[in-house]
């Protein structure tokens, strides 16, 4: 054996993973993977269809109409001076786009194993391609938003911006991560238990009655004084309250509380990462 | 001096049998039990030989025992063996699909894999976008692909449905566009599994063709399995077989290719009893040897030897007139020659009931190295009427030889051709 180069090893495939390694320089290798898998996922979902990317506008604005008359009309939930259409809206977009992260993740494993079981890339590009494509697909959402709002201001309604709308950005991209690392850490999970994959479905359900898509938190803590925690400490609802602060000035937030959010959010984040890398090396065997 | 671009050092791989279900849990607590106080793995202990056929004691099966190898630049490797020998998951621990349960593999190139073609083509897309999609996920960057795009589109053949989704496509195009694009990959190593299967004659020569210039023109090192052993034995140099999961020989093809038949088809000699015997209503099959030139059962033939086979029947009744048919095949089931016994006896003048014996001799200095296998056929003439052909009744192994008096002489290289005659030269 030549033993001038015996160590140069380019690499090498061993039992598991290393505690934490993220590699990436090879997920950065891979980009194109990732912008292609982006492409698809947005260009698929309209092929053969009439009304093409339409689809990401009905649903959000069906949903806006419906909680407008159950939850505004019906129940008399009261949005202050915003118009409850256009509260719901924003709640609802941003919510979907988490939603559609945490689907679209938690699936990771059990939907790709085909294309996993062939041929090996960075398993963490798929995960990535979802929450970018949702975040596409948030834009086209955001851009009616826009459109609603400017609507509503020319018929007079009261609206506002708050300078910190700035940061909307931002907090969208933290929304997305709590949604990848979540995600991963389900999708990881339910290579070997399906169970999970029950508990997604309509645990997402619930969840979204305890984080203040509906309502604005003030609301909940005023009316359940004694459960209102279960809101507060809802990173998810954190999330939402500020994004209505942010585009319709309404509500409250707290620093801290937005504090809180980031750890838990970075948290979630690194042990989804943690967990994901430890299963992407044989998960094949199990799923 | 020897350049290992991949070697791998004692591989093994544990699958868990029956379903995944509640039993998980509790494995997977105690096994975290066991780590946490920092003893082994308990189920890495219990593991038996992955034998299909037979019934295990344990829910924990090795599929893979103890794999060593190691891969030279530029060498293209057939890794052969039968169904569930483990191949299957060698080539997908190679390809970073899953890992190992221990041991490890060292690469000094890219490894790219071709586990099944069109991985990842998505039927809603183009030809053209699948061929960017494919390309990525292989690992090729965009600005590869579009280089090679033209040519791909060319060795594709599909020119002409390039900007159509892939759902209309026809089997074969999918197949052939799919290799095109895994053709023009450039990784050090290549790991190919079964593609050739598919594919009609012409596209399989030239994914052959392809291959081959792969590996030898431009020097790429490449891992190939497949059932097909012409395929194998045109593309490769050297060849690793495996059985129930672990290594069994490793070295020249030829002789790969050997012991991959080997166990199938090796016997000498067979009898048959009253209900399996292949029979007809007046004859009926009693057994088949292989001889040497000293009349013995024998396997294993020296090519300058003749080799004899004998068929023993029973006549059950009298009065009929047939005679004898014999063919002998190739470990490739290449038909290498058909005989009748036109002159036989039997045909003027019918057997009385009893036993009879009939003996073909097959020189030697004609058969290529090899293992053969042989029918039997028992046929009436005037009209003619095939009463059975038995197919692998026995077979032989010929063992080359050099030497003056063989076709190869003292040649120690490659000798190709299915028979190896000694012919004059005037």
């Amino acid at each position: 054996m030549d033993s001038k180069n015996s160590n140069d090893w380019l690499f090498e495939i061993t039992p598991t993973n290393k505690f934490f390694s993220l590699n990436f320089k090879e997920i950065w290798q891979y980009r194109d993977l990732l912008m292609l898998f982006v492409k698809r996922d947005i260009i698929t979902v309209y092929k053969q269809t009439v009304l093409g990317p339409l689809w990401y506008l009905i649903q959000p604005l069906f949903t806006s109409i419906t909680f407008t008359i159950i939850f505004n009309n019906v129940a008399g939930i009261k949005t202050g001076s915003i118009p409850p259409f256009l509260f719901n809206l924003a709640g609802i977009m941003v919510w979907n786009y988490f939603t559609a992260c945490l689907n679209g993740t938690s699936d990771t494993f059990k939907s790709n194993a085909g294309i996993f079981g062939k041929v090996y890339f960075p398993r963490i590009i798929t995960p990535l391609s979802i929450v970018i494509s949702n975040l596409v697909k948030f834009g086209i959402q955001f851009c009616i938003f826009v459109v609603f709002y400017i609507f509503f201001f020319c018929q007079g309604a009261d609206l506002s911006l708050n300078i910190s709308v700035l940061f909307f950005p931002v907090l969208i991209i933290f929304m997305g991560i709590l949604g990848l690392g979540l995600g991963m850490i389900i999708s990881s999970m339910v290579t070997k238990y399906r169970d999970l994959n029950n508990l997604v479905g309509f645990g997402v359900q619930l969840l979204m009655y305890i984080s203040a898509v509906m309502y604005p938190m003030e609301l909940i803590k005023e009316k359940l004084p004694k459960f209102g925690w279960i809101v507060q400490y809802n990173p998810l609802a954190y999330v939402i309250e500020t994004s209505r602060y942010m585009l319709l000035n309404i509500g409250n937030i707290s620093i801290l509380g937005l504090v809180y959010t980031m750890v838990v959010t970075l948290i979630v984040f690194f042990v989804g990462l943690l967990v994901f890398n430890r299963t992407e090396k044989s998960f094949i065997d199990t799923v | 001096m020897k350049d290992i671009i991949l070697k791998a050092e004692n591989i093994s791989k544990q699958y868990r049998l029956g379903e995944v279900g509640t039993g998980t849990l509790s494995h997977d607590l105690n096994r975290w039990w066991h780590k946490i106080r920092g003893k082994e793995n308990p189920y890495l202990k219990i593991g038996e030989v992955n034998d299909r056929s037979k019934k295990g004691t344990s829910d924990y099966v090795w599929a893979l025992q103890d794999i060593s190898f190691e891969v030279q630049r530029g060498e293209v490797l057939g890794i052969i063996g039968k169904n569930g020998a483990g191949k299957s998951t060698l080539l997908k621990i190679l390809s970073k699909v899953t890992a190992p349960t221990t041991g490890s593999i060292k690469s000094r190139g890219r490894i790219a894999s071709l586990l099944e073609v069109g991985t990842g083509f998505n039927g809603e897309m183009t030809g053209r976008e699948n061929i960017f999609l494919n390309g990525a996920i292989l690992g090729m960057t965009k600005k590869e692909i579009t280089s090679k795009l033209d040519e791909i589109i060319e060795f594709s053949g599909c020119e002409r449905y390039i900007d159509t989704p892939v759902k209309r496509y026809s089997s074969g195009m999918t197949v052939r566009l799919a290799f095109a694009v895994a053709a023009f990959l450039e990784p050090e190593i290549l790991v190919v599994d079964e593609v050739l299967a598919v594919g009609d004659a012409e596209f399989q020569k030239k994914a052959i063709g392809k291959m081959q210039d792969i590996s030898k023109g431009e020097g790429r090192t490449v891992l190939f399995v497949s059932h097909n052993m012409a395929a194998v034995r045109s593309l490769c140099t050297r060849g690793v077989v495996l059985e129930y999961g672990k290594v069994i020989f490793e070295g020249n093809i030829e002789e790969a290719v050997n012991r991959y038949f080997d166990d199938e088809k090796q016997f000498a000699y067979k009898e048959w009893d009253k209900e399996s015997s292949p029979k007809t209503n007046f004859l009926r099959l009693l057994n088949a040897k292989v001889l040497n030139e000293k009349e013995e059962l024998e396997l294993n033939h020296s090519i300058t030897n003749s080799v004899a086979i004998q068929f023993t029947y029973e006549i059950l009744e009298e009065g009929n007139t047939f005679t004898h048919g014999f063919n002998l095949f190739n470990n490739e089931n290449v038909h290498i020659f058909s005989s009748h016994d036109k002159d036989s006896l039997t045909l003027v003048k019918p057997l009385s009931k009893g036993v009879y014996s009939k003996k073909i001799i097959i020189p030697g200095n004609l058969l290529a190295e090899g293992t053969y296998t042989c029918s039997f056929a028992i046929m009436r003439y005037n009209p003619f009427v095939v009463e059975f052909h038995e197919m692998d009744i026995v077979g032989f192994n010929v063992i080359d030889k050099f030497g003056g008096d063989t076709a190869r002489g003292n040649y120690n290289g490659n000798f190709p051709g299915i028979v190896r005659p000694i012919l004059n030269w005037k």
